[in-house]
């Protein structure tokens, strides 16, 4: 099958000489869900901007559909949705001139507007609201309406950055069942994510990208693999514990334990003999941990066999932190933010 | 280009020709209608467009006006095409506000990732101050006969006064727009503005006659923009000579527009 999105080499270093893209290249075959997985800064939205002719990167080139978007940005323009990772909404609008709008700019007939608009509002449980100006809704609603925004021209290719940041479990659940939806009737979904849990959950193929480099990728199969077949993760009553656990296990098949929390964790390929040895150690000590579960390793544990960090956590604090610094252009609106 | 196996005809094809400006007329009037439904939204643009220029008018009127002796017309008729004009310059902060605030909020980023008009995000903006400035002209010439302004030469004059007026606006429009452009967010926009504003329409002929001012403003204060088109919409309205002043308002507005709008068509590629 032809590849839907196309990335070769993609350079692109912002002003002041970040180089937040530094050679991404991957595929995504039509029809199926690729996610671009990493923690903040790694590059994933300047690389969504790229794609989605927003962006003129430094070196290389992308296509989507076929089409190159340095030299048909246009005919790229008509071929895409995009959920951007900042809710893009308009805020004095209600959901129904919101979506009316984007269906006008994608120059669709009045008709077939008004046939797709009250069918996407309660796909995304906008209804009871969708005559409300947006002013008066929470951040996952926006987010919801940012997503069926992204669907009114019933693109072949849909470009979702962090789509479901800020949704509650509930809602993340619905959307996952959106994009399976979409994906089964045919559109290629190229999502980033920090969920670890997302992308192995949708994606077929996922690259995981630091500092601007694919560092791995494949499917999350795949990636599980060369991790080993499970990982031991004990938990503690609180991180102080964990660490002395930690120190209490020492080095196990000459793993290190890492500390996540009040979780410790550990690599463990020949599970049940490294399960007794650490319950041992943990019993010479006098320590009793809460939980102790032999589990099937996640893409968190993929990126830190990678990088030796942890994504997820890594990603949060960071987030936290960019929220309060970003202030001005970025995240006036954000998935998080209600008032203006 | 590709001819690559598996290239796919986009769902939405970008038109050529005359079919092409209709596109994008459509989208500039998509544009227009939410951007006017924005200001419609919102509270203080409302108080801005309209209770603002109002209040300048009573001030003027009631307050300082008792002070202010023009040769020649009452005050209340020498005041009210200065105030049309001082109304229409400050208005264009609003464009200047308006394009930061939509750059703020990813608005235009999300305009570009659209198969729109590149035109549309700014042509939209400007028309739709336009629109509102036609509204606001409308509002202060029924206030402006309310508090009793009294035209002293005919109605296509006076019609041709407000369109003097409107055409300023559009152009001062464009300019402002390089202001949203540039600045960080909205309220950098603010701010930047009103250096520009303050001593545009206050030593200007829009309040008081620029002989009553110092001799070292004069220069500035009789030639500048806000003053050309005072005094072209003043003698359209009130009578006296007219082709100078109305040739200067002209020059002013059409050279903003010819400097100014591909400036910021530059800045908002690049933003
Ligand atoms: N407009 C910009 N100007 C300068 N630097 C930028 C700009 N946008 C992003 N960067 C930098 O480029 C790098 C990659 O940013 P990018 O937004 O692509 O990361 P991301 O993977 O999407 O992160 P997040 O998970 O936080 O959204 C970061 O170091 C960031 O600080
Ligand atoms: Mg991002």
């Amino acid at each position: 099958m032809a590849d839907a999105i196309e990335a070769r080499d993609l350079v692109k270093v912002y002003k002041g000489d970040v180089r937040a893209l530094d050679g991404v290249s991957f595929a995504v075959e039509e029809g199926t869900v690729f996610g671009l997985l990493g923690p903040n800064g790694a590059g994933k939205t300047t690389a969504v901007r790229i794609l989605t002719t927003v962006l003129r990167p430094d070196g290389g080139s992308a296509s989507v559909l076929g089409h190159d978007v340095a030299k048909e940005p246009e005919v790229v323009r008509g071929l895409f949705g995009l959920a951007g990772q900042y809710a893009a909404v308009d805020e004095n609008l209600t959901a129904r001139e919101n979506l009316r709008m984007i269906g006008r700019l994608n120059h669709l007939p009045r008709a077939v507007i008004g046939e797709r608009t009250d069918p996407l509002l309660s796909q995304f449980q906008l209804e009871d609201a969708a005559d409300r100006p947006l002013k008066t809704y929470s951040g996952g609603m926006r987010r919801r309406l940012d997503l069926a925004a992204a669907l009114v021209a019933r693109p072949r290719v849909l470009f979702l950055d962090e789509p479901t940041t800020g949704l509650d479990p509930q809602s993340r659940l619905d959307l996952w069942g959106v994009i399976e939806e979409l994906v089964h009737g045919g559109t290629t979904v190229l999502l980033t994510t920090q969920y670890l849990e997302e992308a192995d959950r949708l994606a077929e193929r996922v690259a995981v990208v630091d500092h601007g480099r694919v560092i791995s990728q494949g499917t999350p199969a795949e990636l599980k693999a060369r991790m080993g077949a499970t990982v031991l993760e004990i938990g503690l009553s609180d991180s102080e514990a964990a660490k002395a656990a930690a120190l209490a296990l020492g080095r196990l098949e000459d793993k290190e334990p890492q500390v996540v929390g009040n979780l410790v964790e550990l690599p463990a390929d020949r599970g049940s003999q490294i399960a007794m040895e650490a319950l041992r150690r943990l019993d010479q000590s006098g320590i009793v941990p809460v939980s102790f579960t032999l589990r099937e390793p996640s893409l968190d544990d993929v990126f830190l066999a990678l990088t030796g960090r942890h994504a997820e956590i890594e990603a949060d604090e960071e987030q936290a932190l960019a929220r309060t610094q970003a202030g001005n252009r970025t995240s006036a609106t954000s998935a998080t933010g209600g008032a203006r | 280009m590709s001819t690559v196996a598996g290239t796919i005809p986009p769902a939405v094809v970008s038109p050529r020709g005359p079919a092409r400006l209709r596109w994008a007329i459509s989208d500039i009037a998509t544009v227009v209608q939410r951007n006017l439904l924005n200001y419609l939204r919102i509270p203080e643009a409302l108080f801005f467009s309209s209770v603002q220029p109002i209040m300048f008018v009573l001030l003027f009127r009631y307050v300082f006006g008792g002070a202010i002796k023009i040769p020649g017309t009452s005050y209340v008729n020498y005041l009210i095409p200065g105030i049309f004009a001082q109304t229409v310059a400050f208005g264009a902060v609003s464009t200047a506000i308006g394009l930061a605030e939509d750059l703020q909020r990813g608005i235009i980023e999300r305009f570009r990732a659209l198969p729109m008009a590149r035109s549309a995000v700014l042509a939209g903006r400007t028309v739709a101050d336009l629109v509102r400035n036609v509204v606001v002209v409308l509002i202060i010439t029924g206030v402006g006969f309310a508090v009793g302004f009294r035209l002293q030469t005919n109605a296509a004059a006076f019609i041709a006064g407000l369109l003097l007026l409107l055409l300023f606006a559009f152009s001062l429009s464009w300019g402002f727009a390089v202001i949203g452009l540039t600045a960080p967010n909205s309220e950098t926009a603010q701010v930047m503005s009103f250096p520009i504003l303050f001593p545009l329409t206050f030593a200007s002929s829009a309040f008081v006659s620029v002989q009553s001012m110092p001799q070292w403003l004069h220069g500035f204060a009789d030639y500048q923009p806000v003053s050309a088109v005072t005094n072209a919409a003043r003698a359209l309205m009130l009578g006296g000579p007219t082709a100078s002043y109305v040739l200067q308002s002209v020059a002013w507005s059409v050279g903003i527009v010819v400097v100014l709008a591909p400036l910021a068509v530059r800045k908002y590629r690049r933003a």
